[in-house]
């Protein structure tokens, strides 16, 4: 009997560890590995790192990455500002069907493909797009405007994809905030922005944090909204990435690449979730 | 706090139109008599969506197969990622939930990895490790090995990776809600396990487990960062629409895009009445 309920065990196990092992850990391990080769002769390959020094040594690589992690976290923080006054209005204003109805509403467009999403932004930027056409129909160009390929609209799309993993958490943690200690702080004396600052605020910190390391997270893993929104001034470093993989097929370089970009995003996901004491589980799930 | 000032309501407003403004725009321009998706509005037409090419000079999406080759490798990947996911990721639960052994919490969290990991590393480390797979065993087997190389399998295997956490924790949330009771009382009755698994266990699960497939399904559809590093020269959807947006693309493209966000507002009330049925 116990032998028998051990086998069941490993059975059960045995896709789990498949999963884990063959699709996640073992690829890692590779490109690790690979990250840490360097051609010295048509297919002869010793170990160094070469492909770090590469990177810190040419501008580009470097700049891109460094672009990459700054506007990450410029559009983490202008979504959070964005979202902010949503969420709030979702958690204690809106009630029962409207409720309802504001967080399906936008939960809506973020079951639709990145790509679409991020067409309906081309469509409206561009110098033929439709923001250009209602600009000159109203009579305030003279001429056609090019709103796209620029930061402008990388940032734009970037903020558009990340709201709705802000506006979720912050609604689940301002959620329990007793409307009581909001009373007691207003027949304290508080004004609007001092309950907002000293309540509210601290109140949904857990949201704010969770919301923010997920939006940084899938910002700066990105790749179709700077490369189609941003065109040649996109420049970031998933694009980077690619270009070694498959343009350049220099493997050992993208592998490179890609740890620095693994080690840039698990960096920022541990380092906001040791400073709110929350494990990624509770984290994810609020999510 | 409770009574929002009018500056507060205006906002909530200018943010929806937001949200939904490129959405309708790509929907509205998929009914443009022009061949460019783009204004003046030139006349209401569904060239785009059954045109064979004759006015415009591009076939609309159910004529073109370029579009409809590519839904087709979308659904060649999406089918058994959904598949696989529904069964392996009821497994896991059943793992998370009810088996206890030594190491459980490690795996729970390593579960949860895939989350945290760009789509493009996942996609760069899976594309690398079994191309070092194939070459060792093709020299050892001596014979080709291409659903190792970049293609459509190699693709299931890159979506697998993440949407087995999403699946896995769809289904063990439903698990953690079981009365155990109830299987305790069939099997007193007098059933063998298999028949409480299939009677009893099962068929509570049955939600999350339609849930779980087709939230795989639309992933799965969708997913664009982790496929584009592991396609071959079989183009699933996404990839398509990528390269034509790239190149500048006929409204047909908005028919496209259109058929996907009717498929997601179905799933999305199927979702709404199964949550509701629940309750």
């Amino acid at each position: 009997m116990k032998s028998a309920q051990r086998l069941t065990l490993y059975l059960l196990l045995a896709p789990a560890i498949l999963w884990l092992g063959l699709l996640i850990v073992l690829p890692h391990v590779e490109i690790l590995i690979l990250s840490f080769s360097e051609r010295v002769a048509p297919r002869v390959y010793a170990y160094g790192a070469g492909n770090y020094l590469e990177f810190f040594t040419e501008p580009l690589y470097w700049r891109t990455f460094a672009r990459t992690a700054i506007m990450s976290i410029f559009v983490t923080a202008i979504t959070l500002v964005l979202a902010f006054p949503i969420a709030l209005y979702i958690a204690r204003v809106a009630q029962g069907r409207t409720k309802a109805m504001l967080l399906l509403l936008c939960l809506l467009p973020f079951w639709v493909s990145e790509l679409v999403r991020t067409l309906g932004w081309m469509m409206l930027l561009r110098e033929t797009g439709v923001v250009s056409y209602l600009l000159r129909a109203m009579g305030l160009a003279d001429q056609p405007v090019e709103l796209l390929y620029n930061d402008g609209a990388v940032i734009l799309g970037l903020v558009y994809g990340g709201l709705l993993f802000m506006i979720v958490p912050l609604a689940n943690a301002l959620e329990s905030l007793e409307p009581s200690v909001v009373e007691a702080g207003f027949d304290l004396g508080g004004s609007r922005w001092t309950v907002l600052r000293r309540i509210v605020i601290p109140h949904a910190m857990p949201g704010i944090v969770a919301g923010s390391i997920i939006v940084f997270m899938l910002t700066v893993g990105n790749f179709a909204t700077p490369v189609l929104l941003g065109g040649k001034n996109g420049l970031w470093f998933t694009e980077q990435i690619y270009a070694q993989f498959i343009t350049r097929f220099n493997w050992p370089q993208g592998a490179a690449f890609g740890m620095l970009l693994l080690l840039l995003s698990s960096i920022i996901v541990w380092a906001g979730l040791r400073l709110t004491r929350q494990s990624l589980g509770t984290t994810l799930r609020q999510a | 706090m409770n009574r929002p000032s009018l500056l507060w309501k205006l906002y909530i407003a200018a943010f929806y139109v937001f949200l939904f403004a490129p959405l309708l725009v790509v929907a509205i321009f998929a009914f443009n008599a022009s061949p460019f998706p783009s204004p003046p509005w030139r006349g209401f037409t569904l060239e785009w969506f059954t045109g064979t090419g004759a006015v415009f000079g591009k076939p609309g999406v159910l004529m073109d197969p370029i579009w409809l080759t590519s839904i087709g490798n979308s659904l060649k990947v999406a089918v058994p990622v959904a598949l696989l996911a529904v069964l392996i990721g009821t497994v896991n639960a059943w793992v998370l939930e009810r088996a206890e052994f030594r190491g459980k919490t490690l795996l729970a969290m390593m579960m949860l990895w895939p989350l945290v990991i760009p789509g493009v590393v996942l996609g760069i480390s899976i594309l690398a490790f079994f191309s070092r797979v194939a070459n060792g065993l093709e020299e050892w087997l001596q014979r080709d090995l291409d659903f190792l190389r970049p293609g459509l399998s190699l693709v299931v295997l890159g979506q697998l990776s993440f949407i087995l956490t999403i699946s896995t924790l769809i289904i063990a949330a439903r698990l953690r809600k079981f009365d155990r009771s109830l299987e305790e009382a069939a099997l007193d009755l007098g059933a063998s396990r298999a028949r409480v698994l299939r009677t009893v266990t099962l068929p509570f699960l049955k939600p999350a487990l339609i849930g779980a497939g087709l939230v795989a399904l639309l992933m799965s559809f969708e997913n664009f960062n982790t496929t584009l590093m592991l396609v071959g020269s079989d183009a699933p959807l996404p990839i398509t629409m990528y390269g034509q947006m790239r190149e500048g693309a006929t409204p047909a493209i908005n028919a496209v895009s259109l058929f996907l966000m009717l498929a997601v507002g179905g799933i999305a009330s199927l979702f709404a009445l199964t949550s509701k049925a629940e309750v």
